[in-house]
């Protein structure tokens, strides 16, 4: 990574949170949820973000950020310099061309009364309207053969499509503007596990044929180890730790982070004998825990992780926000291998 | 109209090449699949739809035409003769023929009317969906405000103020039942947004505009067609109450509400002259309210 | 339950308050108000009186204030007909419309209640199919043909009971027998579909569930459920006892407000028609404000529920 290139993508101190209310009371208590509470990364032209975390940890919520999807709360999302904003407006309109989403369910974000064809063809439509029918047929026939679509699908339904089919259709859509930044949230969860290589190959091949950059959210660890150039680890709307996948994943700092690594599986090392097993649920976001989120489950917590946040700090390359890490001499950390 | 009628026929063949099921069976299961007075329903709609298409070239005489001579003419049957089956009028005017044009007219001002109450509707529904807040304050109160006044009153009062011109009165007719269709649409248009797809469009960069013309009428436009169906006999009933009462259909135009008002000073000499558009009435709006039940139990269960 | 009851009061007036508008609006529609309240033959200081207190002369937003202060003080012209105040022409016909539809109220629960209540419980039995056939027989039947025939069956070939007037006590069954049929079958429509929703409802399986006479279950829990939403449109038909005989009085030429509006509207008698415009804005306005509280009062669930919808 060279110093001359510039983020395609960076965010700073990004916070969303919500008024909710809680039972009790008249009318119930009022409190905040803090869905995002100020994260922090960039993404470099043409690399890949994994973002890697359990459900309602923030990564959707992250996700529908920094598209502009949702109003942020505070912090700043600039977007290859300019600043992205959650006004629906014809500017905002037309930077969708340039920034793109997959979903999570393939089946509620396409338009159950429209064929393949017209589906993926849709952008085309909305952007240049000026575009001839027959370029756009064939554009339309040859995304399709860029995610795998056999000729004949093009004037199928959705509800007539494999789960499968279904992604790869998404994934032509957000694809056919050529974008150069794209979102995939939990792009291949909702898929049986076959099918889910299959389409990450798919998402792999077409990353390195067209460069887009790329923010990849899961809670699947292969997934993002697979797809990613660098990652980053959140827990209840914070980063807890990221760097290099190879760096996180082999030496991971932060006590959740090795304990998410411990959970999978491998040849080498069985996963029951080495497993960390994390204490209770993930607490509720409305009443985060002070200090660092993450110490009324963390087994090794001090007495300043209840008090303090720890900052996330950088040791070549590779952020941890653990007092334990950072306060410890370098290099030492508390390493579990 | 006419195509629904269409796919009994296409059933009836199928089941026939069925050499499975006995011939009672086959009967039973398409009287299940097309209930007889559903059947019934769908062959007025399409004999209706018929006399309203061909109305000027079905009728025996000019609707107008008056021959004092032949007044007063009973039905056939009833004493009557062949050349007026349904018997005269006061003025020796044909009952059959002045019946026909007024279907026409009465179901041409219904569907004008459903249709403006059913844009209204759907664009104060949508737009309520669309901007929430002070709008869609502002605009459930007004489907309050319509929903608590009975319409015939309001419809009275516009008519006493503005006086009575056929446009005036079609178009009032299209404020009828516009709060029930505004309701339907704003609530499907707000769990369509909700809803996966429309979400996703508005990301692609669709314009509102397109997302809920595109989009979110299709998607619902069933269960809407199926509110218009119910609004329309209840839109023939208002109209044909203010013909009626005299301050609808102005003559010498005619409707079916307008030819009873007048027939029923007839009603001991001539009851035919009432009794004929009131039967066509009935049926009409019977014919389409049986219909419109029938769709909505068929196409969408979830709404009452 | 005090700040429900304030919201629905807020929003019956801003309802009433949407009704004056509407009369402002088409009676300025119309013309000018002076001729059209006094009528044209009225004397040249009768109109310039009514401009200089209407404010006629005035911005169009003081005419609109001032229109609501004549409204609130019953000060709404004379009658083109006979002079006389429209407020006292349209009040003296008030009796007459009552004497026939709360008789009719009264028939259409009598029988659609029940009527409703058993084609629900004999769910897709021939007696509920037989119930549900005549009362959508009342939903497409206009008021003034079943009228006509009645009238046809009883006074002119039974010679029963006289055909329009209203000299005698018969002269009301005809009209209120009418009224009464077409209500019932609406009411026994509401009743049905209100009783099979609280019948699906699993705290009555677990009634019957847990050994309760279903006899028990019918009166003690599905009655009272099933009430509440026939509550609301027995409401509306409590604020339209003013309102709903305009056909029927018509057809039957029985001298009550419903009548009066129709020759009125014949004869654009305007202040007449102003003011029962706004006489049935405000029952109406009242009778469904009465209910929304009663209906508060008895379901708590509604409350909450109107409250989150934010109106």
């Amino acid at each position: 990574m060279s110093a001359a290139e510039t983020p395609l993508l960076s965010v700073t101190n990004l916070k969303r949170h919500y008024d909710v209310r809680l039972p009790g009371g008249l009318f119930g208590t009022p409190a905040t949820l803090k869905a995002v509470d100020g994260i922090s990364f960039e993404i470099m032209k043409g690399k890949t973000l994994g973002l890697v975390g359990e459900s309602g940890c923030g990564k959707s919520t992250t996700a529908k950020l920094v598209l502009g999807h949702i109003p942020v709360t505070a912090g700043e999302i600039r977007f290859d310099g300019e600043k992205v904003t959650a006004n629906h407006n014809a500017q905002w309109r037309a930077l969708r061309r340039r920034m793109q989403m997959i979903y999570q369910d393939p089946l509620g974000a396409l338009d159950r009364r429209l064929s393949v064809a017209d589906q993926i063809g849709e952008p085309i439509q909305i952007h240049a309207p000026e575009t001839p029918k027959a370029e756009r047929d064939e554009r339309v026939a040859s995304l399709m053969a860029d995610v795998g679509l056999r000729r004949d699908m093009a004037d199928r339904f959705p509800h007539e499509l494999s789960g499968g089919q279904r992604q790869r259709v998404v994934i032509a859509r957000a694809l056919s503007l050529k974008p150069d930044l794209l979102v995939g949230d939990e792009p291949v969860s909702a898929l049986d596990v076959s099918i889910q290589a299959q389409v990450l190959n798919l998402l792999d091949d077409l990353r390195q044929s067209t460069g887009f950059t790329a923010l990849f959210i899961s809670h699947d660890l292969k997934v993002v180890r697979q797809m990613s150039d660098r990652v980053a680890v959140m827990y209840l709307g914070r980063i807890v730790e990221s760097g290099a996948p190879e760096e996180v994943f082999r030496r991971p700092q932060h006590p959740y982070t090795q304990a998410l690594v411990s959970a999978i599986p491998t040849i080498r090392r069985s996963a029951v004998a080495n497993r960390i097993v994390l204490k209770g649920d993930p607490p509720n976001p409305v009443n985060a825990p002070s200090g660092c989120p993450f110490h009324t489950r963390c087994p090794s917590a001090i007495a300043q992780c209840k008090s303090e946040v720890p900052a996330l700090l950088e040791t070549a390359g590779h952020k941890v926000a653990c007092h334990l890490v950072n306060n410890a001499p370098a290099g030492a950390g508390i390493a579990a291998e | 109209m006419t195509l629904e009628l269409n796919d009994p026929k296409s059933i009836a063949e199928d089941s026939g090449s069925g050499s499975v099921f006995t011939a009672k069976d086959r009967l039973t299961a398409f009287f299940e699949t097309w209930p007889p007075l559903v059947l019934f329903a769908l062959f007025w709609i399409a004999f209706s739809a018929f006399v309203v298409a061909f109305a000027p070239l079905i009728a025996p005489y000019d609707f107008m035409s008056m021959d004092l001579p032949s007044r007063l003419t009973p039905p056939v049957f009833f004493g009557g003769v062949w050349t007026h089956p349904l018997g005269t009028d006061e003025l020796g005017r044909d009952v059959l023929s002045r019946l026909i044009i007024s279907i026409r007219i009465s179901v041409v001002i219904a569907f004008l009317s459903t249709l403006i109450a059913a844009t209204l509707g759907v664009t104060l529904g949508f737009l309520a969906a669309y901007f929430r807040g002070r709008v869609e304050q502002l605009i459930l109160i007004l489907i309050d405000a319509q929903a608590s006044m009975p319409f015939m009153i309001i419809a009275l009062a516009v008519l006493a103020f503005l006086g009575n011109s056929l446009t005036l009165f079609v178009i009032l007719m299209g404020f009828y039942g516009w709060e029930r269709i505004a309701r339907i649409a704003r609530g499907l248009a707000i769990s369509a947004n909700e809803q996966g797809y429309a979400t996703a469009v508005r990301d692609l960069g669709a314009s509102p505009w397109r997302i809920y013309s595109r989009h979110i009428l299709p998607n619902i436009a069933s269960t809407l067609i199926v509110s218009m169906t119910l609004n329309f006999p209840e839109v023939i009933l208002l109209e044909s109450g203010l013909s009626f009462l005299g301050l609808g259909i102005q003559p010498p135009m005619t409707s079916l509400g307008n030819m009873v008002g007048y027939g029923r000073d007839y009603i001991q000499s001539a009851p035919w002259i009432m009794l004929a558009p009131s039967v066509a009435i009935v049926l009409t709006t019977l014919s389409i309210s049986i219909v419109g039940d029938w769709m909505r139990d068929l196409f969408d269960p979830t709404l009452k | 339950m005090l700040r429900y009851t304030l919201l629905r009061i807020l929003r019956a007036l801003i309802t009433v308050t949407l009704i004056v508008s509407l009369a402002f609006v088409i009676l300025r529609l119309s013309g000018d108000p002076a001729i059209i309240i006094l009528g044209p033959e009225a004397p040249p200081e009768a109109y310039a009186a009514f401009r200089t207190n209407w404010g006629l002369d005035q911005p169009i937003w003081i005419q609109y204030l001032k229109y609501f202060g004549a409204v609130s003080q019953g000060d709404l012209g004379n009658s083109m007909r006979d002079g006389r105040s429209a407020l006292q022409v349209v009040g003296e016909r008030v009796p007459l419309t009552l004497a026939i539809t709360i008789p009719a109220l009264f028939l259409k629960i009598l029988i659609g209640l029940p009527a409703g209540i058993c084609a629900a419980l004999y769910r897709n039995t021939y007696i509920d199919r037989l119930i549900m056939t005549v009362s959508v027989m009342g939903f497409t039947v206009p008021s003034f043909v079943l009228g006509l025939v009645l009238a046809l069956i009883f006074a002119v070939k039974l010679g029963w009971l006289p055909s329009g007037g209203s000299d005698t006590w018969q002269h009301a069954i005809l009209p209120i027998l009418t009224m009464g049929l077409i209500g019932a079958a609406v009411i026994a429509r509401f009743t049905r579909s209100a009783m099979l929703e609280v019948l699906g409802q699993p705290y009555i399986r677990s009634a019957s569930a847990k050994g309760l006479v279903w006899r028990e279950v019918v009166t003690s829990h599905a009655l009272p459920n099933a009430a509440i939403p026939t509550l609301t449109i027995v409401g509306f038909m409590v604020g339209s006892l003013v309102a709903g005989a305009v056909v029927v009085e018509s057809v039957f030429s029985w001298p009550g407000v419903g009548r009066l509006l129709v020759t009125a509207v014949a004869n654009r008698d305007l202040a007449v028609v102003q003011v029962i415009l706004l006489f049935i804005g405000f029952t109406m306005v009242f009778a469904n404000l009465t209910v929304d509280l009663l209906y508060g009062w008895v379901d708590p669930r509604l409350r909450t529920k109107q409250l989150q919808a934010g109106s």
